[in-house]
């Protein structure tokens, strides 16, 4: 029998064949009346897992660790109102952070949009600041358009999220298809100028004490092992924002750590006297430069970013690049002469060892850095298999201090929303996407309530998630900065309550470990993370446990309190 | 709004931006609302179709302050903008408007 040329087919099953031909196999989301046609045709979908999140902010997250931890497109789902409203945090979340992802929401149908219908909000408007680009879709035909370029959009050039706004009508009409479109892919990168990166070159052969600073950029193109090779090859210190913990192993020798707010004295002297910053995929974020003014003041600056707009946005670079960041180094790296530099190296090495980064407590396993290490040395040999994941707080600083991360994409955190409240359900995506790795996610007695509910989608999904809480019983962070900056006018952060969250997590079928009433934590981790299937481990820490140094707002790095 | 009102007040000199956008319903709030949300004034806004109507010519009248750069390279990376160039504020685009406005 001859391949039928034509088929008739429903808006929302042109949905459901077009995320089948992009390879999609899991999305989340939750489904309500002005997305349940496309909900229906899903449910006739072998291809494609619908993870059931129980709060939107659940689905988005869950897509955006999917998402963090493959570095595909990955893919969440809403209804109309409330479902795209609760999905809001999640792409602004992944807006700040340059997550490839893409958000359909179902939308009331077109001849009621403006009416005040039940359920309608104005989607599309409320979407554009924080979507990378957003479409509301008039008629079934156009979403054999828009759905392939929202992966390509998504995934093309600096990544980041898109949504999908689709009335119930276009959902229902039904279209005749005798041609599929081909799957959205990013757009190929082009070249940087020759003479650009020659001018990048000559400054880094000249200069006397470069520091190269890797962003997130760099681990979202893949370029990782570039920039390492770069900065052995050239003996290049080398300064990682938040969103690039990974990108080059902490413990590699030419490693600084992470910069910034929270970093090592000796990373924020080192950058205060290099002559030259090399940013690679970085965009000079304020919790990473502290004053401006202040920050590198000696420095000449080569910026390579794939997002123009980026360059001279916060600092004016002497060689400003814009071009994907493994694009620009496989031309540049060539160019950049071997070097030892023995006197920058070893002023560096004696920053380091006047000024390290100092973790009291890390061998007792019931301080916060003893904890974190403790849970690292529980996992495997090395503690790179696993991913990391945080909430938002001390705890999530303290682990990207400790943590050994040495791999790209091992580490998913919130950096430019800082949202509470990501830590569980990102691990969720995570475990998702690569079912064969331990996902950790250390989070805090705040940020863990936030998304809560998620416990129940971890269960019935049996992630292997392990959930590291921090129990501090207050806002940490908060009571941190009243106690530094607000004459200790401790305000809004205690809890008078605290719940019991040992029974919480077993009231959703968790099994559970509660660190406080074991003799041995170190074996007992050892033991709770060799289980297979989510797990939390409850461990009570001070209060008073400060995360140090610390550069106030607004102030210069230079001036670091504590540590 | 007030702390950004006085660059604003400050800037004298003027810049006309002119936009080649793809013709839809949510072009023009992509584009102001990058002004907008960052409190950055704009003065003057004309928008009209092109030849066949896919695409639509808008023309903004801004202040020239230390964010213009910035404002282009923001307005340029909109998926729906396809060209943007800027000109003098003698422009006569906004000149000849003006016998509307008296
Ligand atoms: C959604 C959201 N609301 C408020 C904040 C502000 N905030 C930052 S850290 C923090 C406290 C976090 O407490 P917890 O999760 O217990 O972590 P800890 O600091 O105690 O480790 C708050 C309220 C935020 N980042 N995100």
């Amino acid at each position: 029998m001859p391949r039928p040329t034509t088929e008739t087919l429903t808006g929302a099953q042109i949905v459901v064949r077009l995320l089948e031909r992009q390879g999609v196999r899991t999305l989340s989301g939750i489904p309500g009346g002005a997305i349940l046609p496309i909900y229906d045709a899903l449910s006739q979908s072998s291809l494609i897992h619908h993870v059931l999140a129980r709060h939107e902010q659940g689905a988005g997250f869950i897509a955006q660790g999917m998402a963090r931890a493959s570095g595909e497109v990955a893919v969440c789902m809403a209804s109309s109102g409330p479902g795209a409203t609760n999905l809001l945090t999640a792409i602004a979340d992944a807006k700040l952070d340059s997550i490839p992802m893409l958000a359909i929401t179902g939308q009331v149908p077109t001849p009621m949009i403006g009416t005040d219908a039940f359920q309608e909000v104005d989607t599309y408007g409320l979407s554009i600041p924080i979507t990378k680009h957003n479409f509301l879709v008039g008629s079934a035909q156009e979403l054999l358009d828009i759905i392939p370029r929202a992966f390509r959009l998504a995934a093309s050039g600096r990544p980041g999220p898109v949504l999908v706004d689709i009335p119930k009508d276009v959902q229902n009409q039904a279209v005749e298809i005798s041609e599929w479109p081909a799957p959205g892919v990013a757009d190929p990168v082009l070249a940087a100028p020759a003479e650009l990166i020659e001018h990048a070159a000559a400054m880094i052969n000249a200069a006397a004490r470069p520091i190269l600073y890797l962003g997130g950029g760099v681990v979202h193109s893949g370029a990782s092992e570039l920039a390492v090779a770069l900065a052995e090859k050239a003996s290049l210190p080398t300064v990682m924002t938040l969103m690039a913990l990974g990108a080059m192993p902490v413990d590699h020798s030419l490693s600084l750590g992470m910069l910034g707010m929270h970093g090592a004295r000796c990373t924020n002297f080192a950058l205060d006297e290099c002559d030259l910053l090399i940013a690679l995929g970085a965009r000079f974020d304020d919790r990473a430069t502290g004053k401006v003014a202040a920050f590198c003041p000696q420095a000449k600056i080569i910026h390579i970013d794939i997002d123009c707009s980026e360059l001279d946005k916060i600092k004016t670079a002497h060689v400003g690049i814009c071009g994907d960041v493994a694009a620009v180094l496989r031309q540049l790296a060539p160019q950049v002469g071997a070097q030892l530099r023995a006197p920058w190296l070893s002023r560096v090495a004696v920053l380091k060892a006047e000024h390290p980064l100092r973790l009291p407590g890390v061998d007792d396993a019931r301080t916060p850095y003893g904890l974190i290490r403790a849970v690292a040395d529980g996992l495997d040999e090395f503690g790179d298999q696993a991913i990391v994941a945080t909430d938002v707080g001390q705890h999530q600083m303290w682990v990207a201090q400790a943590y050994p991360l040495r791999r790209p994409r091992q580490w998913l955190t919130s950096g430019g929303l800082g949202t509470m409240g990501f830590g569980l359900p990102a691990a969720i995506g995570a475990s998702l996407a690569q079912p064969e790795r331990t996902v950790v996610c250390f989070s805090g007695d705040g940020s863990i309530l936030m998304n809560v509910q998620e416990f129940a989608t971890a269960a019935e999904e049996d992630v292997n998630v392990k959930v590291v809480l921090m129990n501090n019983a207050s806002l940490g962070l908060v009571f941190q900065q009243q106690t530094m900056f607000y004459g200790e006018r401790i305000f809004a952060s205690k809890f008078k309550g605290v719940p019991d969250f040992v029974k919480v997590a077993e009231g959703f079928g968790w099994r559970t470990l509660d660190l406080d009433l074991t003799d041995d934590p170190r074996a007992a981790l050892r033991r709770a993370l060799a289980l297979r299937g989510p797990m939390l481990i409850h461990a009570s820490i001070d209060m008073r446990e400060q995360v140090l140094p610390m550069v106030a707002p607004g102030a210069s790095n230079k001036d670091m309190i504590g540590g | 709004m007030n702390a950004i009102n006085k660059p604003e007040k400050q800037a004298l000199a003027r810049t006309v931006l002119e936009l080649d956008v793809n013709n839809h319903a949510g072009v023009m709030s992509h584009v102001v609302g990058l002004f907008s949300r960052r409190a950055y004034n704009v003065e003057g806004i004309l928008c009209m179709p092109v030849g066949d109507g896919v695409s639509s010519r808008i023309w903004l009248m801004v202040g020239e302050d230390i964010r213009l750069d910035q404002m282009v390279k923001q307005v340029e990376k909109l998926e729906d903008v396809l060209a943007v160039r800027r000109h003098g504020a003698e422009h006569q685009v906004f000149e000849r408007l003006e016998e509307f406005f008296r």
